[in-house]
């Protein structure tokens, strides 16, 4: 890894992310001699779940687990490499011909890709109840990338609520951490696990089965745990003050709250690979949009391959792997090596990809989200940017919209400054169900560069060639 | 509320937030830091003015949108506190001339 060198005005590789699959795909391109360039928006590597990897201030190694000290590793194989690292760089724009739009400090700069590989990574899957606009309510993994990289825990009564790996593993981290949780309201629907059972022998058989175990126990000795909870919502004047929430036996509650920790799944960040034109289609296992890819993560769109959980949710192990097969198959196409030996390499990727990806299915089935939480009831705020209430996209049908483009139109739901990240795929269902018809049908929102916002400044700053001064001059 | 579990290593970092100095620590985002220092509400929204604190800490959500330096709708997730910045927290829409 080279860092501050000036950027240049051409790569053969422009690699955008710095979690596992960016990490992994730039170091194993410029070790075959490719010329790299990698982005990060955040201002250190290691992506969301590795994340401050190297400069955690945490000194207890065992509060976050063996699997995060693994992107050590990681971060050294890039580190010893020579590609080129950009922290804080925010890539706003990659166009079909691969000229690729990025600020860094302020500063904004256009720049020629051979080939572009996509590592953008997950977010968490909107929570859209009552309240969850309010300070205090935050969502789990803003929770664990505090814990990472400040060593901030949240304090008072703590209160956590959702469902899937993540909420059990931030848990198990704050018990280790010594942080006290009030409670644990599990979304998870009771169904669930009837419909996940025809995959239980691949998921016995995989890594996430013993750690499963021994992390639900570890939060089960020490947590109260509140099962098929149905209902919740966030309460206070200001700022939270109290959950309530309805479990099994439909009666009301009512917890005081500091802190309320929202997690229903991640899902693919499809942000960049939408706005660049790539095919995308639903996927109805992981309730989101995922990019069309093929085995070697190539996208609709020619030179522009997408690698890791951007490409559809595998974990961060599958995502490295994901990554070195997207960087081989970035060789092969950049003519660095044949087709012959891009094979060959990718041999061992695939069988270890083969192996991380063992127990996804039914992971993704016993932690589906509930219906309530992904299509919620009238009141609740869904594009929390421009404060739409799910009421009024409801209503926007009633008036003959017929898909999220439209209503955008309407209501300027998911107009904001996160451009539809925190709604569209609220949107998308709440469409659906209202005509209903299927969320692929119905689609996404239709996104356009800036995909993150630059200032009038910075584009007015972009360099010009004398041609395109002269066209405007009078 | 956040608290630090332990007496951090890294260096102490002061700024300040709406003219008023916090501490926070090298390495700390800005948005970590106005947690860590108990400030609850980083901006009021546009539409309703309703108050709004960080959310998802990755770049995501927009909602820890503040004044760095004088420079408006930064988010404060992605960036670094540095001895001496001044953040302001930012209250509803932007009027002209503002």
């Amino acid at each position: 890894m080279s860092a501050a060198p000036p950027l240049k005005d051409s790569y053969e590789l422009a690699v955008i992310g710095a979690g596992p699959a960016g990490l992994a795909a730039a170091a194993l391109a410029s070790g075959l001699g490719i010329d790299t360039v990698l982005f990060d928006e955040q201002t250190g590597p290691g992506g969301q779940i590795y994340r401050a990897i190297g400069e955690t201030p945490l000194r207890e190694r065992r509060v976050l687990g063996e699997d995060y000290w693994h992107g050590s590793a990681l971060l050294e194989a890039f580190r010893a490499s020579a590609a080129h690292y950009v922290p804080g760089a925010s890539v706003w724009s990659v166009s079909r011909a691969r000229e690729i739009g990025v600020s860094v400090g302020g500063v904004a700069r256009l720049l020629q890709a051979g080939h572009v590989i996509l590592a953008t990574g997950a977010l968490e899957r909107p929570f859209p109840i009552e309240g969850w606009t309010l300070p205090g309510v935050m969502t789990v993994g803003a929770a664990q990338i505090l814990l990472k990289s400040s060593a901030l825990a949240a304090s008072g009564e703590v209160v956590l609520a959702g469902s899937g790996p993540l909420l059990w593993l931030l848990a198990a981290q704050y018990v280790r951490a010594g942080v006290a949780i009030s409670a644990f309201l599990d979304t998870t629907p009771r169904g669930n696990l009837q419909a996940a059972l025809p995959h239980l022998p691949a998921f016995l058989a995989s890594a996430y089965f013993r750690k499963g175990l021994r992390l639900t126990r570890e939060v089960k000795r020490r947590v109260r745990i509140v099962r098929n909870v149905a209902t919740l919502a966030a309460r206070g004047e200001g700022r939270l003050e109290a959950v309530v929430y309805r479990a099994a036996d439909g009666v009301e509650r009512q917890l005081a709250a500091d802190t309320l920790l929202l997690h229903q799944g991640i899902v693919a960040n499809v942000n960049l690979a939408n706005a660049i034109g790539c095919a995308h289609a639903w996927d109805d296992r992981q309730l989101a949009f995922r990019p069309v890819v093929d085995e070697w993560g190539m996208s609709s769109v020619e030179g522009v391959a997408i690698a890791g959980d951007g490409a559809g949710i595998a974990g961060a192990e599958a995502a490295e792997h994901r990554g070195r097969l997207a960087a081989l198959d970035a060789a092969a196409r950049l003519g660095r090596i044949d087709r012959a030996r891009r094979d060959r390499d990718a041999a061992p990727y695939r069988a270890h990809l083969r192996r991380a990806e063992r127990g996804r299915a039914f992971l993704d089935a016993l932690y589906r989200p509930a219906k309530a939480f992904r299509i919620p009831e009238d009141d609740v705020v869904v594009c929390r940017c421009e404060e739409v209430t799910a009421r009024q996209v409801r209503e926007s049908i009633g008036l003959g919209c017929t898909g999220p483009n439209q209503m955008k139109a309407f209501l300027r739901c998911g107009m904001g400054p996160c451009q539809g990240r925190l709604c569209g795929l609220t949107v998308t269902e709440l469409i659906a169900e209202a005509r209903g018809a299927a969320p692929g049908e119905v689609g996404y929102y239709r996104l356009r560069p800036p995909i993150k916002p630059i200032t009038l400044e910075e584009l007015a700053g972009l360099p010009k060639t004398a041609a395109a001064v002269a066209a405007v001059e009078r | 509320m956040f608290r630090r579990l332990h007496e951090a290593e890294g260096k102490a970092v002061t700024l300040t937030v709406d003219g008023r100095p916090i501490e926070a620590r090298e390495g700390d985002s800005v948005a970590a830091a106005l947690l860590a220092a108990g400030i609850a509400v980083c901006r009021t929204t546009p539409v309703s003015g309703a108050p709004r604190a960080p959310y998802c800490m990755m770049g995501v959500c927009f909602e820890c949108l503040v004044t760095i330096d004088g420079r408006g709708n930064r988010q404060a997730c992605l960036v670094r506190v540095e001895p001496g910045m001044a953040v302001a927290t930012q209250a509803g829409k932007r009027e002209l001339g503002a």
